[in-house]
């Protein structure tokens, strides 16, 4: 039968041949799950007992709940803290580096060399780090300077920039080397015509080089967002005694997700909290669809 | 930016020789704060090396080099034995992932690209939606399907559900444009069917692709955290990360050996960027740009 067929026919059978079993994977691991998952944001369930329907209670519940305001503000202090400034760091590492041709590869292997490590390794690390006087390392070396202590992880302010910081650190070398392959695809021969007209290096960076690097900053930009967004390693590492604490401060969505479906058993309420996380980065990756067509 | 844009890119960023210029002060300050900020940028990963090599009486101490380094941590360490164990968990599950991953995503990444059949598009779109779904918006779906199959605390529930990624196939899309439509017509001239087009004629000249997917999914499998927290429940099932986690709360404040442990779990990955260093920055240029 299949020898009668034309070479078209034939093409399309080899073609869902080859696709038969990932249609199936992503039918049954992606799309049924996040159906499933919207669903069960409507019902109220404790894993063990019925799932029963209770329409738009669960996020009715979330609105309410003070605790989940304290989060979603949290989430976003590590998105508005975190991706600006892991841009610009970035952004003056790898414009510099670029100038660079002394040891260019071995400064880049340092820079980089963060990004090959696991987020939670890098946590116990950076946590052992802010312990105080005499374990920590950092209120160790402000000690022998003279200078008072400071309460990193158990302070309700400094505990999140201090849960931030590895997260922004473990991301730059991967940032540096992005903004570095954009900086060599913009053509020599823009800087060349800038250098005979004397123009000065500043206008240089903010005529030619960061308008040029539009479609990469926008990249950067969403792709760290989504990951600040969807804090979690660090967080739940960092805080291990009190997850998210003290007293929330440091909580983001993702680790009540986690509490509310694998602490608490409230299966429905902690979907209705994945979808708000689902629709927020639906909003991200939209915007970043927004601005890439604008540019093109 | 085009493909060839970025290809130029990827390879000029390996690439050492610029223009020569004169070494002038503005240049030689520049490299020296860039050497300064690198090193501070390994400094953490330095300082759990060092403390991983420590006495526990000398923890406390700031100094860098350890005044008589042991390695008595390590050994105490691995004969505890569930290190050894959470180490072959993660191995074994990043590598038959990521080999999974590379020829999943390669073939429909390829059929995707090479061939017209009706429901292309909306295959298509359906796998490229799904770059939109946050893994933490289905972990509670997958641990219920995980439940109901038995699939909880065993290998194949921590893997199946990254055993093809959306990213995969759409970067592996973006390479196989570059292979000759003229090489496969040529190929299926010559008798071969399209499961050997695939195989021998089109896959060896995606290598650089493969090699950069393969970083990729590795890497993020090896240090794969809320999912193999979810799914595991028995201390012998544990990814080195959960293991990792659940030590670090044990040893309360035995830093240097949760140190050890964070080494033990850093130090592969570590090696294997220094031995393909260059190889990997270009995978991840690419992986990055293209993906």
């Amino acid at each position: 039968m299949y020898r009668n067929l034309s070479i078209r026919q034939k093409q399309i059978v080899w073609a869902w041949a080859f696709l038969a079993v990932p249609v199936l994977f992503y039918s049954v691991i992606r799309f049924y799950p996040t159906g499933n998952a919207i669903l069960i944001s409507f019902q109220d369930w404790n894993l063990l007992g019925k799932r029963t329907w209770t329409g738009w209670e669960n996020y009715i519940k979330l609105v309410n709940d003070p605790v989940f305001w304290k989060v979603f503000k949290n989430t976003f202090v590590y998105l508005i803290l975190g991706t600006p400034i892991s841009l610009v760091i970035s952004f003056v590492i790898a414009y510099h580096l670029d100038k660079l041709r002394f040891m260019h590869g071995f400064l880049r292997m340092l820079y980089f060399l963060p990004f090959m490590t696991s987020a939670v390794a890098m946590a116990w690390v950076w946590r052992w780090f802010y312990q105080p006087v005499p374990i920590g390392l950092f209120n160790n070396l402000l000690a022998s300077v003279g200078i008072p202590q400071i309460a990193f992880l158990n302070s309700t302010t400094n505990a999140l920039p201090s849960v931030l910081a590895p997260a922004v650190w473990a991301g730059l070398g991967f940032q540096i080397i992005i903004f570095m392959a954009g900086l060599r695809a913009i053509p020599r021969s823009y800087y060349e015509a800038a250098r005979i007209d004397g123009v000065s290096n500043w206008t240089v960076l903010w005529e030619i080089t960061i308008p040029l690097l539009r479609s990469t900053i926008v990249f950067i930009v969403v792709f760290s967002s989504i990951g600040f967004l969807r804090i979690f390693d660090h967080v739940f590492n960092m805080t291990t005694n009190n997850p998210g604490g003290p007293l929330n401060a440091t909580k983001p969505l993702v680790l009540m997700i986690y509490e509310s479906a694998f602490t608490n058993y409230d299966m429905g309420y902690a979907a209705a909290q994945t979808v708000v996380l689902f629709l927020i980065l639906l909003a991200v990756s939209l915007l970043q669809l927004y601005l890439l067509r604008d540019s093109k | 930016m085009s493909d060839t844009a970025i290809r130029a890119s990827s390879e000029t960023l390996l690439a050492t020789k610029a223009p020569k210029r004169p070494a002038n002060m503005g240049q030689i300050l520049r490299w020296l704060i860039l050497f300064l900020g690198g090193i501070a940028m390994i400094m953490p990963i330095v300082y759990m090396l060092s403390t991983s090599l420590k006495w526990p009486h000398e923890v406390y101490d700031v100094n860098l080099v350890p005044k008589e380094p042991t390695l008595d941590n390590y050994r105490f360490v691995l004969e505890d034995g569930r290190f050894y164990g959470w180490f072959i968990n993660s191995l074994v599950i990043a590598t038959i992932t990521t080999i999974c991953n590379l020829f999943f995503d390669s073939l429909v990444g390829y059929t995707l690209c090479k061939f017209r059949f009706p429901g292309r598009y909306i295959v298509f779109i359906a796998i490229l939606s799904t770059l939109m779904i946050p893994t933490e918006m289905l972990v509670i779906p997958w641990y219920l399907m995980s439940q109901q199959f038995g699939w909880l605390d065993t290998y194949w529930g921590i893997m199946f559900p990254g055993l093809m990624t959306a990213f995969g196939t759409f970067l592996m899309k973006q390479f196989f444009e570059t292979v000759p439509n003229d090489f496969i017509e040529a190929a299926r001239i010559d008798g071969l069917n399209e499961l050997e087009i695939w195989w021998t004629v089109a896959m060896p000249l995606v290598r650089p692709a493969l090699a950069a997917l393969a970083i990729f999914v590795f890497l993020g499998n090896w240090t794969a955290f809320i999912w193999p927290l979810i799914v595991t429940n028995s201390v012998e099932m544990y990814t080195l990360p959960v293991g990792l986690s659940s030590f670090g709360d044990e040893a309360d404040v035995a830093w240097e050996l949760i140190m050890t442990g964070a080494a033990i779990s850093t130090i592969p990955t570590l090696v294997v960027f220094l031995i393909f260093q260059r190889f990997i920055i270009r995978g991840v240029v690419m992986a990055g740009l293209k993906g």
